[in-house]
């Protein structure tokens, strides 16, 4: 035999499993895209607001809507709702396509898989990603509403924790779902039958007591009626202990049980 | 087993090779293997097989398509848990220290998990910064790695637009980021043209003259030869035989070999008139090869037995041949 084996690492593998560098790998897809993403990130909330806050409000505001709206012009009591419900839909599409894709495009969570990065490392580096860009778009929606003077009051700034929270609570069960599908055609079921009617029906719009009494109880259990009442809450003034304490609650249980599942489906789907 | 010096300095500065902390077993053997079982539910892809890997060798699994190359070299390479026997890595445990072994082999899979979205160079960074290099670092291994492949000129580039054989050739220097011991490659060449599968073999074997233990599958005799100390042919889950391509090529089958083609339909009219002109006789549907030791002389003897083929061709034996005769089939279909 002509050579020896050379000396194992005297360094033990990183506490994070590698999710800092994941993270940073994420950032680093991003920052190719980020110029057009900027743009999108401050006009869609500008578009909604304008067109629903300012349009449909004056034609709802000249009614009697007021008073079943607690009394504010209905821009005031809309866009907290919708700077949560947009976590959501950011959540989702940053959770789908991208995640199948490390599976089974371009298999770029196969190669982080054959690096000390370990499953948890993925996992929890990708939702940190997560979270800095539901951040970032809360963050730009606050901002442009804060422009149109539709926050009712000082602590509605942390409706950008509401947002997060909320797109995390979808973020991470979709996460866990989409590393396992082989087929990209259910994402866009998942819009059309979960995303799309729980931005219409979970109290964004509209207060949920509008809702037959039978459906209310469902609107109850997503993760979209409770972040938009805790955002709506804080903006308006209006959030009581009790009831924050349920939302944050309800939250906190889909984004730690979500996680979870997502740790099973990237080991079953990477460890084979 | 006594360590000599490697011929090249080693890729590693910290190359100690009697430090203390090194565990024993691998200095004897890099990676070990003992009833090796894989299996996917019932159906099983590796059948408890044994096989050690020594430092500084390169070894490799020939085999036809599911023959279990893959699922063998990703089970060394921790991604996959093992379902049977024993495994050691580098003198470690897989099922405890993933992420230690990981840490000090670099692989090459037979699926390209590059980032289609990042540049050639930005791709060898973040791998770097897997392994927990410094930006700093990761970078100066790009350039210098960019270099060893040939890509310096597309270090701009994005992935998606570079030619298959250039997308390997990142691969590869991907999988040197972490300077490694040992290198697993599954199916390095295939799909490539001559010259890039030239190109990538100098550079391997130049890692090889550094002292990396390389572990390759390849379903190509040339490869396997050029390329592999020592090889196990795989065939449906088992390993059928061992040895370094010329003990195989010796013990498998004669020294040359004789090809006789026949016109269309003559083939199969030709009865008795082959025996004994050779040691062995395989009978292919487009020819007939004839395993002798001296090709020439069985070709005269076909002659004078008045056989008329189109084509008379006296070669020396391949691992093809060796393989034909272990599994009765071609490697390639
Ligand atoms: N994840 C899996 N689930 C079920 N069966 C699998 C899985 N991976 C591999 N197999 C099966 O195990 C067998 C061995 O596959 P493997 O990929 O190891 O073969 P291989 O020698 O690498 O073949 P090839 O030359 O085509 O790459 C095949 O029959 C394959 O279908
Ligand atoms: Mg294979």
């Amino acid at each position: 035999m002509t050579a020896v084996a050379r000396p194992l690492p005297a360094r033990r593998p990183s506490m994070t499993g590698g999710a800092r560098q994941v993270f940073e790998y994420k950032a680093m897809v991003y920052r190719r895209v980020w110029r057009g993403s900027v743009f999108s990130t401050f006009l869609s909330p500008v578009l909604f607001l304008a067109a629903m806050g300012i349009g449909l409000g004056s034609f709802v505001d000249g009614g009697n809507a007021i008073a079943s709206l607690g009394g504010v012009p209905y821009a005031v009591f809309l866009a907290p709702g919708l700077l949560a419900a947009q976590g959501m839909q950011t959540a989702a599409s940053e959770s789908t396509w991208t995640i199948m894709g490390g599976f089974v495009w371009d298999r770029t969570f196969h190669g982080m898989y054959a690096t000390p990065v370990s499953v948890a490392g993925i996992v929890f580096g990708q939702l940190a990603w997560v979270t800095a860009r539901l951040t970032m778009v809360a963050t730009a929606f606050f901002v442009v509403m804060l422009a149109f003077g539709f926050v009712g009051s000082p602590f509605g700034v942390f409706g950008i924790v509401a947002s997060v929270l909320t797109g995390l609570a979808f973020a991470a069960p979709i996460t866990a779902f989409a590393a396992g599908q082989k087929n990209d055609s259910v994402f866009s079921m998942i819009f059309r039958f979960f995303i799309t009617p729980l931005f219409l029906f979970s109290g964004t719009f509209f207060p949920i007591e509008q809702l037959p009494l039978i459906i209310r109880p469902i609107a109850w259990l997503t993760p979209t009626f409770h972040g938009v009442a805790l955002a709506r809450g804080l903006s308006l003034g209006t959030l009581d202990p009790l009831g924050a304490v349920v939302h944050l609650g309800v939250l906190g249980l889909y984004i730690v049980i979500g996680a979870a599942c997502a740790l099973i489906t990237f080991r079953r789907s990477l460890s084979r | 087993m006594t360590t000599a010096q490697p011929i090249a300095a080693p890729a590693s500065p910290e190359f100690a090779p009697d430090r203390p902390g090194v565990p024993e077993a691998a200095r004897e053997s890099l990676i070990r293997a003992r009833g090796l079982t894989k299996k996917f539910a019932e159906f099983v892809a590796v059948d408890a097989i044994d096989f050690d890997v020594a430092p500084g060798e390169s070894f490799g699994f020939l085999g036809p398509n599911g023959a279990g190359k893959t699922s063998t070299m990703r089970m060394i390479g921790c991604v996959s848990p093992i379902t049977g026997g024993v495994l050691s890595v580098l003198g470690m445990n897989p099922a405890h220290d993933a992420a230690l072994i990981k840490g000090r082999i670099g692989v090459v899979p037979q699926q390209d998990t590059l980032d289609m979205e990042l540049t050639v160079r930005e791709n060898l960074i973040i791998y770097g910064r897997y392994f927990d290099l410094s930006r700093r670092e990761a970078g100066r291994r790009a350039d210098d790695l960019l270099e060893f492949v040939q890509l310096t000129d597309r270090a701009k580039s994005t992935v998606e637009s570079l030619s298959g054989g250039m997308k390997r050739r990142l691969t590869i220097a991907r999988s040197l980021v972490n300077e490694p011991d040992l290198l697993l490659l599954d199916e390095p060449t295939t799909g490539l043209d001559p010259q890039a599968r030239h190109l990538l073999w100098d550079r391997l074997y130049r890692l090889k003259q550094q002292g990396v233990t390389l572990v390759l599958t390849t379903h190509y005799m040339d490869e396997a030869e050029q390329l592999c100390d020592r090889l196990v042919v795989m065939d449906k889950a088992h390993i059928v035989a061992e040895g370094s391509p010329r003990e195989l090529i010796d013990q498998y089958s004669t020294k040359e070999v004789l090809e006789l083609r026949f016109p269309v339909g003559v083939l199969e009219t030709l009865g008795t008139e082959l025996d004994g002109l050779a040691e062995r006789i395989e009978r292919l549907p487009d020819r007939v090869l004839l395993y002798a030791d001296d090709g020439e002389a069985a070709a005269a003897a076909a002659h004078a037995r008045g056989l008329r083929p189109e084509t008379v061709l006296v070669r020396r034996s391949s691992l093809e041949d060796v393989f034909l005769r272990l599994t009765g089939r071609s490697l390639i279909e």
